[in-house]
């Protein structure tokens, strides 16, 4: 049988794969033709990590074919999917930090020589595949030195090395900077052309709508649309993925700010011991802070939060000069930080959700003796649960077990009972999915309307655009622009963030 | 409660099948004397726990207890030392030894395997270098003081045990438990070390301030150990520097595993850690009245305390199983 252009490269057919107490998806299809980027959407929890990992050979369908080249093939191991030439590339790198580039590449499959691992044929073969993902690093160069964009781009030089033709990345550009991002479109497009196809899994709309032919949307493990070329529209994804029209999707009122609440004067942070950092934020409204990764974004809120300490400058609160050396005097001033990391930095994953949220309360709330006010705790849990819409069996549940938005929801619980004056958010919304987005989205709404002042850092335009009054747009260590509603535009920022500044505007 | 079943099972098992095993068992004077070892490594173990909550260890608490156990003989014997300085003193050792351990740990981030572990080198080879290597003991003096180790408060007699008499150092242990079983879970301190345990960023970000309480925890493990020290020298009464207290570490730290702690930090009830420092002391204690060679003492401990862990950590696993299945359940009903 000869291969019409027609035969997809990659086919699952009717696939279903059930966990106890949950199905995870349920008779889905998916297509992917020769040459192509099919991105993959949907929430949290829609089934597309399972998918990719019965592709990948980590998990086995439950019924339902795949099909290569239109033959129907079984894939139950890593090995088989490599010999399928599939390959998936997981959202936290699998590399061996501790080892050269070359030595990542052929890890597992080093080519030997007289019984001894052949570094020479690794050095010349990592050569030519790193020519191929447009890395020009020394394969001799340990992993850990490179940027994390650079490491991407090894492990996806690694899956070449199998003659990978269905590439599969997993939200790839979570942790990359901009400009790296724009580097891996590159080299995802320069791979379609030479004949690779690419599944392409993102929360970035964005992204999709620059990289995909395709995109597939699933939801609650189920199939809930395709849209081709001409269809993929931000509106379109996002109402295929909560299922309902989503016109409102930034619920935006006008605000009327108060005082000013947070102001910092001639901040220097230890990030960038040469920029200070002027500016202010009034009670009830919302300030964005735009700018690249490594702009200094998210080290100038470490430093408002007392998690390093500021080398100059002043910090005032409702007025007063407050000094702010740990998080515990940040606390005492009224500040909270939902931090970028919140496995590492907001959560104690292994403990339960009453005990997360009144881990921040527990010296305001300590009775005589120090000893534990379990009933308050018991009280702001249950008021968090329910005002935050958390969702989980009960307040004794174990973090870890609860949706990536959900255990958000947390973070934000622990900070808002103890009601501060200041909300810094960094990142808020990263990696969660669609429906939790627009319930943060309104939760700062609502708190801004009852005069809490926020700051958020976020690195998506969308969100930037669509939640702040004022804009602060930093680069590289400093603050290049501060933007008012009215100048607020995509172009404006992305001119500032990447220090394109108006002569008359340096700060 | 219900996360110390297992251990409490394995010491229940231990003990029936060695009373039908051999009458003497369960005798008043084999009972007490192993209810007396049982109580000492419960003091040492509820020290190191506290330690191996916060995901940290100490490897010094032997060389303590010997450095302690030598130097308090050797204060109020050889140097006439009242009672008082020589209690102050070694109390201030223990103290500053665990300041000391806590402020490398967290000011200059060394680890604790490798602070401690210089500890038990280094105090051992003062205790050996004050006393010159001679054998220390209390040589007829301080009975009422000796009373806290080796006394016994009659509870007249027991059906099918005989007369009996309860050790102190049980009351001691319990009393120890009780307060460090409240500071664990009742106070935000105890909240604290056991967050910091499994998450130290997280706490800090929280307004923990978490380089304290582990300096807290060290001080608290030294001193308990030094306590330790003082009630295993009374009980003994003929203290040689080379060897007094060697391996007591491990016997804390294994009674603290037994009892439920992780060695990740994070985890730990203190009533386990008071039963597992039972079952060492208990199996010693049956391999010789079953006639069992005393040479496989440590292979079999070994054995015993490994399926322990193993059991241990399959039931866990079955748990978090169900609890994730449970929360997946729950995220796709509602």
């Amino acid at each position: 049988m000869t291969e019409s252009p027609q035969t997809p490269l990659l086919e699952v057919r009717d696939v279903t794969k059930g966990f106890p107490g949950v199905i995870a998806l349920s008779h889905v299809n998916l297509t992917l033709g020769h040459s192509e980027v099919l991105a993959l959407i949907g929430e949290n929890g829609a089934g597309k990590s399972t998918l990719m990992k019965i592709l990948a050979g980590v998990q086995e369908p439950d019924s339902g074919q795949l099909l290569i080249d239109g033959k129907p093939v079984r894939i139950d191991s890593v090995q088989a999917a490599f010999d399928h030439g599939v390959a998936l590339i997981h959202q936290e790198l699998n590399l061996s930090d501790n080892l050269d580039v070359g030595a990542n590449i052929f890890l597992g499959r080093e080519p030997k020589k007289n019984g001894l691992i052949d570094k020479a044929k690794i050095r010349e073969d990592s050569r030519d595949l790193l020519a191929r993902v447009g890395l020009n690093v020394s394969p001799d160069t340990i992993v850990e030195r490179l940027p994390i964009g650079q490491q991407q781009l090894v492990e996806i030089a690694r899956a070449l090395s199998v003659n990978a033709r269905v590439l599969i990345m997993d939200e790839p550009t979570s942790s990359l900077s901009a400009h790296e991002a724009e580097t891996l479109f590159k080299v995802v497009k320069d791979l379609r052309s030479k004949g690779v196809s690419v599944i392409y899994i993102s929360h970035r709309l964005g992204e999709v709508k620059e990289l995909a032919d395709r995109v597939t949307v699933f939801r609650d493990g189920e199939n809930a649309g395709d849209l081709g070329l001409d269809e993929i529209n931000h509106d379109r994804m996002v109402q295929l993925m909560v299922g309902r029209d989503v016109s409102q999707f930034y619920v935006r009122k006008p605000h009327s700010p108060g005082e000013v609440a947070l102001e910092v004067k001639d901040l220097v942070t230890p990030a960038n011991p040469g920029h200070k950092l002027n500016f202010a934020i009034r009670s009830g409204e919302i300030v964005g802070v735009a700018g690249l990764v490594g702009a200094g974004r998210t080290e100038t809120l470490q430093v408002l939060f007392g998690v390093e300490p500021a080398v100059s400058g002043s910090i005032e609160v409702d007025g007063k000069a407050v000094r702010i050396n740990t998080p515990i005097d940040a606390i005492d001033a009224g500040l909270a930080l939902v931090p970028e990391d919140r496995k590492l930095q907001g959560l104690v994953l292994e403990m339960a959700v009453r005990t997360n949220v009144g881990l921040a309360g527990l010296k305001r709330n300590q009775k005589k003796l120090g000893f534990l006010n379990s009933p308050q705790e018991g009280a702001d849990t249950t008021e968090m649960i329910s005002k935050l819409r958390i969702k989980t069996p009960n307040e004794q549940q174990v973090v870890q077990y609860l949706s990536g938005g959900n255990q958000q929801k947390v973070v934000l619980g622990k900070w808002l009972s103890l009601n501060p004056k200041v909300l810094l958010l960094d990142e808020p919304t990263r990696g969660i999915d669609v429906g939790a987005k627009q319930e943060i989205y309104r939760l700062m709404e609502e708190l801004a309307e009852q005069g809490m002042a926020i700051l958020f850092v976020s690195s998506e335009m969308e969100e930037i655009l669509g939640m702040s009054d004022h804009t602060l747009v930093m680069h590289e260590g400093r603050i290049t622009g501060k933007l008012s509603r009215e100048e607020l535009s995509e172009e404006a920022v992305m001119q500032l963030a990447t220090g394109n500044v108006p002569q008359e505007s340096v700060a | 409660m219900k996360k110390n079943l297992g251990i409490l099972g394995l010491f229940l098992v231990v003990f029936i099948a060695t009373a039908f095993a051999n009458p003497d068992f369960v005798n008043a004077y084999n009972l007490e004397n192993l209810i007396r070892r049982a109580s000492l490594y419960g003091i040492i173990g509820i020290g190191v726990s506290l330690v191996i909550i916060t995901s940290g260890i100490d490897l010094s608490i032997g060389s303590m207890i010997g450095l302690v156990g030598t130097m308090l003989p050797y204060l109020l014997i050889e140097h006439g030392a009242s009672l008082f300085t020589g209690l102050l003193a070694v109390v201030a050792l223990s103290a500053s030894i665990g300041l000391i351990h806590g402020l490398l740990i967290t000011r200059l981030k060394l680890q604790p395997f490798v602070v401690t572990l210089c500890g038990l080198l280094i105090y051992r080879g003062c205790a050996r270098w004050m006393t010159g290597d001679s054998v220390q003991g209390f040589k007829g003096n301080y009975d009422s003081l000796r009373y806290l180790a080796i006394g016994k408060i009659p509870l007249g007699t027991l059906p099918g045990i005989g007369e009996f008499n309860l050790p102190v150092p049980f009351l001691l242990m319990t009393g120890l438990a009780i307060v460090a079983a409240i500071f664990l879970n009742k106070t935000i301190y105890g909240r604290y070390l056991l967050a910091l345990g499994r998450n130290e960023q997280a706490a800090r970000y929280s307004g923990i301030n978490t380089d304290r309480m582990v300096v807290l925890a060290y001080v608290l493990c030294s001193l308990v150990a030094g306590f330790g020290g003082i009630l295993f020298a009374l009980d003994s009464n003929s203290i040689q520097p080379d060897n007094f207290g060697s391996f007591y570490e491990l016997y804390a730290i294994a009674a603290a595993v037994l009892g439920g702690c992780s060695l990740r930090g994070g985890q730990g009830s203190i009533f386990g850690v008071v039963i597992g420092a039972a079952i060492l002391p208990l199996l010693r204690n049956s391999i010789n009245l079953l006639g069992m060679p005393t040479t496989l003492e440590f292979a079999i401990i070994g054995v015993v305390i490994l399926a322990g862990v193993i059991v241990d950590e399959v039931v866990k696993r079955m748990a978090a199983k169900r609890r994730a299945a449970l929360a997946a359940k729950q995220a796709s009903g509602s």
